[in-house]
Formats: C-alpha cells, sequence, structure tokens
C-alpha cells in the first residue's frame, strides 16, 4: 500500500506520463507568454521610436546643437533652423488650454457627482465621453468657422477694451492665434478631465461626505473641503492626461493658430506649436537637414511630455505625503 | 450646560407646552438647556415611517428620548435601528430614493422645517466605522469649528473636544500628523471629538463599536459616561452587553417597528414582550 502510495505521483511508464500530461497546463504558458510577448513589446516599441527619432535628428543635432532650443529663426531657404517658437507656441496655448478646461471640468465633474440624481449623471457623462471621441478635424473646423469669428469680433475686442492694459491683450484682432488655439484646445480636452475626475470624485468613500455634512457642512462644503481634497490624486492625474493630449493635439491647432513661426506675448497674434509645424512642413521638406530639423522637433515633443509627466507624479507624490496618507 | 464656548444664557426650554414657537430667540440661537430634569424630552417623535424606493424600512415608530441619558437601539440586522438614528439628524437625506413620514420634534419643533445645516449643527453623528478627513488631527477637529464661524481660540477648543473624547494624552504630540496615523480606536475617539467640536446637544452614534477591540470598545463606553451631563446620547448597538452597560433606555426594534422600550434593565431582565425576550436570549438575531 506505502509503495503504491509513494509511486503514483511521481509515475513511471505510460500511465506517469499521461498524469504528467494531464496536469501540465498548457493554457497557463500559452497566457503567460502571449501576455509577455505584448508586454515587451510595448517597451521594445518605445525603444525603437526613441532611436529612430534620435538617429534620424542627428544631422539637425549636429549642426545647431543645445542652441536649437534657444533660437527663435525659422528661415528654410537660408537653412536656418530654430525651435523656440514652437516650444512657446505648444506651452503657451497649452497652458491657456488648461487654464480655460480645468475649472470647467473640475466644476462638471462635482456638479455630475455631487449635485444630479445617479441616473441623469451617467447619461450626461456618456454625452461628455462622446464629446472626446469627436475628430480633432471637426474641432478645428468649429474653431474656424465658429470661433474664430466670434474672437475676432467680440472677445478680443473686449479684452482689449478692459484688459488692454496687460501685454497679453494688446495688438490687432485677427481671431486666428495662441487664444483662439488655445480654447479649442481647452474645449477639446475638457472632457478628458471630467471623465476621470468623475471616476475619480464617484470612488471617495460615502463616509467622507456624511462625515462632512454631519458637523453641518453645506452640500458645497462637503464637496469642496472633503470629497476634492481626498481625491486631488486622481484629479491631477485627470489634468496631466489632459495637458499630455493637449500638448500634442495637431490637426485643430493648426487650423486655428495662424502658423507663424515668431514670438509674440500677446495672445492675439499668430504662432505656431511643435506638432503643428511637423505636420504642415513635412511634405515641403526637401532637404535632409530640414527632415532632421523636424524629426528633432518631434524629439523635442517627446521629451516635455516625458519631462512633464514626470513633474506631475513627483506633484502627486509630494502632496499625497503631506500628512495624508491613506491605509 | 456650563461647558466652553456657549455664548447664550438663557435656559428658556418650554417643554411641557404646545404652544411652542412664539419665543422669539428660537429662530436666532438655539437654545440649549442647561442641566434639565432628567424628564424632559428632548426628541418627539410620531407616526415615523421612512422608505428607500418602494421599501417601506420602518412603519410607524413612536418613542420619546429623554435628554442627558444614553438612550441604546437594539435589534437583528435590517430591522431599521440605523434608519432610525439616521432619519434624527436628516442624514436619510444622503440617499436620494428615501422619503420620511410622520413627525420628529427636537425640543418641539419639526425638524423637517429646521434648515438641515443647523439641525445638524446641533445633532452630531458618530458613524459605524472610523472615517477621518485625510487631513492633521489638529484639524479634523478643528473642520465644524472652522465651518461654523467659529470665534475665539481654535486651538483650545481642539484640546477641550480632545479631552472630552479621552485622546488627548494619545496625541498632544502630534497633532499635525495625519489622522491615519492613528490606531481604529484612536481614529473613533478622534471622531467623537469631531463631532463634539461644534458642541452638539444631541450625539448620534451609529455602532460606534462595531470595528473595535474590546479595550477601546470599554475607553468609549467610559465616555458615553462622562458626556451625558452635557450631551443626550442615542447609541445603536449589535452588542447587547454594551446596551445593558452603557445606556438608561433601551428601544428594540424588530422589522421596522418598535417592539418595546423600557429603562435598560428593566428591558434586559423582565422584557414585556416575547420577542424582547427571544433576541435578548439569544434565539435569533
Amino acid at each position: 500500500m506505502t509503495t503504491t502510495d509513494l509511486a503514483a505521483p511521481a509515475g513511471n511508464g505510460f500511465t506517469g506520463v499521461w498524469r504528467r500530461l494531464r496536469n501540465f497546463d498548457l493554457g497557463d504558458s500559452v497566457a503567460y507568454s502571449i501576455t509577455l510577448l505584448a508586454g515587451t513589446g510595448i517597451f521594445i516599441l518605445v525603444g525603437v521610436l526613441l532611436v529612430e527619432l534620435w538617429l534620424n535628428s542627428r544631422l539637425a543635432r549636429h549642426e545647431f546643437g543645445w542652441k536649437f532650443l534657444f533660437t527663435s529663426i525659422w528661415d528654410p531657404i537660408a537653412q536656418h533652423f530654430g525651435a523656440l517658437p514652437f516650444l512657446y507656441g505648444t506651452l503657451v496655448t497649452s497652458l491657456l488650454a488648461l487654464i480655460i478646461a480645468i475649472p470647467l471640468g473640475l466644476g462638471t465633474a462635482i456638479f455630475l457627482v455631487e449635485l444630479v440624481p445617479a441616473w441623469l449623471s451617467d447619461w450626461l457623462a456618456f454625452i461628455i465621453d462622446l464629446l472626446a471621441a469627436v475628430p480633432s478635424v471637426v474641432y478645428g473646423l468649429l474653431g474656424i468657422f465658429v470661433l474664430v469669428p466670434i474672437i475676432r469680433s467680440g472677445v478680443e475686442p473686449f479684452l482689449q477694451s478692459t484688459l488692454g492694459s496687460l501685454p497679453l491683450f494688446q495688438g490687432p484682432a485677427y481671431g486666428f492665434g495662441f487664444l483662439a488655439a488655445g480654447v479649442v484646445l481647452g474645449i477639446m480636452v475638457v472632457p478628458f478631465i471630467v471623465s476621470v475626475s468623475r471616476e475619480v470624485l464617484l470612488a471617495v468613500p460615502q463616509e467622507q461626505r456624511e462625515a462632512a455634512l454631519s458637523l453641518g457642512a453645506t452640500q458645497w462644503e462637503a464637496a469642496s473641503q472633503v470629497v476634492v481634497p481626498y481625491a486631488r490624486s486622481g484629479i491631477f492625474g485627470s489634468i496631466f492626461l489632459a495637458l499630455a493630449r493637449a500638448l500634442g493635439e495637431t490637426m485643430a491647432v493648426t487650423m486655428v493658430i495662424g502658423n507663424d513661426p515668431s514670438i509674440h506675448t500677446s495672445l492675439f497674434a499668430s504662432g505656431y506649436s511643435i506638432a503643428a509645424v511637423i505636420a504642415n512642413e513635412f511634405a515641403e521638406a526637401t532637404s535632409t537637414l530640414y527632415i532632421h530639423v523636424l524629426i528633432e522637433l518631434g524629439l523635442i515633443l517627446f521629451g516635455l511630455t516625458f519631462i512633464l509627466n514626470a513633474l506631475a507624479r513627483l506633484l502627486i507624490l509630494a502632496t499625497v505625503r503631506r500628512g495624508t496618507v491613506r491605509p | 450646560m456650563a461647558s466652553v464656548g456657549t455664548v447664550h444664557s438663557g435656559n428658556n426650554v418650554n417643554l411641557k407646552s404646545e404652544q411652542s414657537v412664539d419665543t422669539p430667540q428660537r429662530f436666532s440661537l438655539p437654545p440649549k438647556p442647561s442641566v434639565t430634569a432628567d424628564s424632559s424630552l428632548r426628541f418627539k417623535i410620531s407616526g415615523l415611517k421612512v422608505s428607500y424606493g418602494p421599501k417601506e424600512v420602518l412603519h410607524g415608530i413612536d418613542i420619546n428620548i429623554s435628554s442627558n441619558v444614553v438612550t441604546a437601539l437594539i435589534g437583528p440586522s435590517g430591522c431599521g435601528k440605523s434608519t432610525f438614528l439616521r432619519s434624527l439628524n436628516r442624514m436619510t437625506e444622503t440617499v436620494r430614493t428615501a422619503r420620511v413620514e410622520g413627525d420628529i420634534l427636537l425640543d418641539d419643533e419639526n425638524i423637517a422645517d429646521m434648515d438641515v445645516v443647523k439641525l445638524r449643527r446641533r445633532v452630531g453623528m458618530v458613524f459605524q466605522r472610523p472615517n477621518p478627513f485625510p487631513k492633521s488631527i489638529f484639524d479634523n477637529v478643528a473642520y465644524g469649528l472652522r465651518i461654523n464661524g467659529h470665534k475665539g481660540s481654535l486651538s483650545e477648543s481642539v484640546e477641550h473636544s480632545l479631552r472630552r473624547a479621552a485622546l488627548w494624552d494619545e496625541v498632544k504630540d502630534q497633532l499635525h500628523k495625519s489622522a491615519y496615523t492613528l490606531s481604529g480606536g484612536q481614529q473613533q475617539r478622534l471622531c467623537i471629538a469631531r463631532a463634539l467640536a461644534v458642541d452638539p446637544e444631541v450625539l448620534l452614534l451609529d455602532e460606534p463599536c462595531s470595528a473595535l477591540d474590546p479595550v477601546t470598545t470599554a475607553k468609549i463606553e467610559e465616555l458615553l459616561f462622562q458626556l451625558k451631563p452635557s450631551c443626550t446620547i442615542v447609541i445603536v448597538t449589535h452588542n447587547m452587553q454594551q446596551a445593558a452597560r452603557a445606556s438608561d433606555f433601551t428601544a428594540f426594534l424588530l422589522e421596522g417597528r418598535l417592539i418595546e422600550y423600557q429603562p435598560t434593565p428593566k428591558l434586559f431582565t423582565t422584557p414585556a414582550d416575547p420577542r424582547t425576550e427571544a433576541y435578548i436570549t439569544g434565539r435569533f438575531g
């Protein structure tokens, strides 16, 4: 009896092999290999992307070095290139977009979670999610035919007459320019902030709200002082997702920014962004140096996104650490 | 109640009168009865029905709750005791489908007609699971004071509340640490301190010890005794020993109805209703 008991699991002969075969979990190892492939594939993709950007921008890097980042001349005929106007345009329009989108998006998310009945909230959130799925070229068209005329004949004259003493709001009202691009971008990224913030706010435990309400907080006090701070790291996440989207947005921006590679303090002036210049000028890039310059711009955009995301993570860590560690 | 921070002086509690609401100061400052007779009633509740959507949870409860005593609510899970408690400070309104019928009078004033924010400042609540805010210990206690526009020394009031909740000695050197660094029992006492900071007349506790160990539970029960002179306490508990130890009156609820309401010693020794006897002897629930 003992001998058979001991012998059975080890197995020998036909039955042993059969048992091992039966216990060999094919499904598991196949799943393991597939997910491993997918996981490593992503890293390989990022690596290949970086290497290609790096190699194909070498002429530009050798020619201009670091001063490429600080030069504002853009003269393809004379083969003189500087990235500063594009960096400036990208940062200014993205910043403007966030200034518009953060209050709007956060306000909408709070409204949807705290004030609206659940069924209505779900529907409204669905519609807002749809907004995120509208192709950016459509936003660009809306920008050209609706927003730019309004900005030219309404918003810019108004800003000039009220805040015209600031250098930001001076000069002729073209309509096309940083302001229009910033507003279009702002509208485009609002759904990202709403959608992610709403999920995060919904995940705040009901007990937190009740604790505030039971102390005599109004609904607004509970939402703004307890629920939002509780959810803040997730809300930061939604904002940086929106920022990443705004930095890389190409089509809508190039349709309304005016496409002028120069730096202006005034938001009314035309400008250019990194993504827009790459898309617009690739077809006309005749020399190898020109192409390498455009690819280096791509590399810069990649780096910019990377740096901002890293900063975002640090910011989240810093605010979460400040005496608010949750179990 | 001669406690720190009360601004008003009068104790004009017209308790036994139905004519009630003609005293003008009712609308300015809620009068706080100073140590009143034990027989005085704080809550008069009649015909209280609460339903969530189509489901009625409480089927008409009539009960009077005396001031400056501890009233315990016992009953099996789902009997509606938490719902009853939450209707006392209109916390039922956080559930959108909830509907409340019947009258709840707090010092002869119907709470349905009161400003809900003012009501909740008078009727504080402590929840089943400790739910401190993700803020420092100090800011947790100070929160209610700040939103209520507290005048005077914030730190003094915070210390006073923490002392009342028997937590001061344990946390006085770490007031600016996160509340989440505390143990579960300390967090619950912090929540009690937070509720006490706004000086409520009534304190509702919804199974405050269900997540706590026996030692901490004993501390909290001890706390209830100390709070009695200054506060009316209503506590929901699963634990019958706790009700027997800590309360003066006990109400037994079953399936949304009030079965029996007696002084605690009487309810636990000579219950009038056979269902109460069955429950307290552990035959169901």
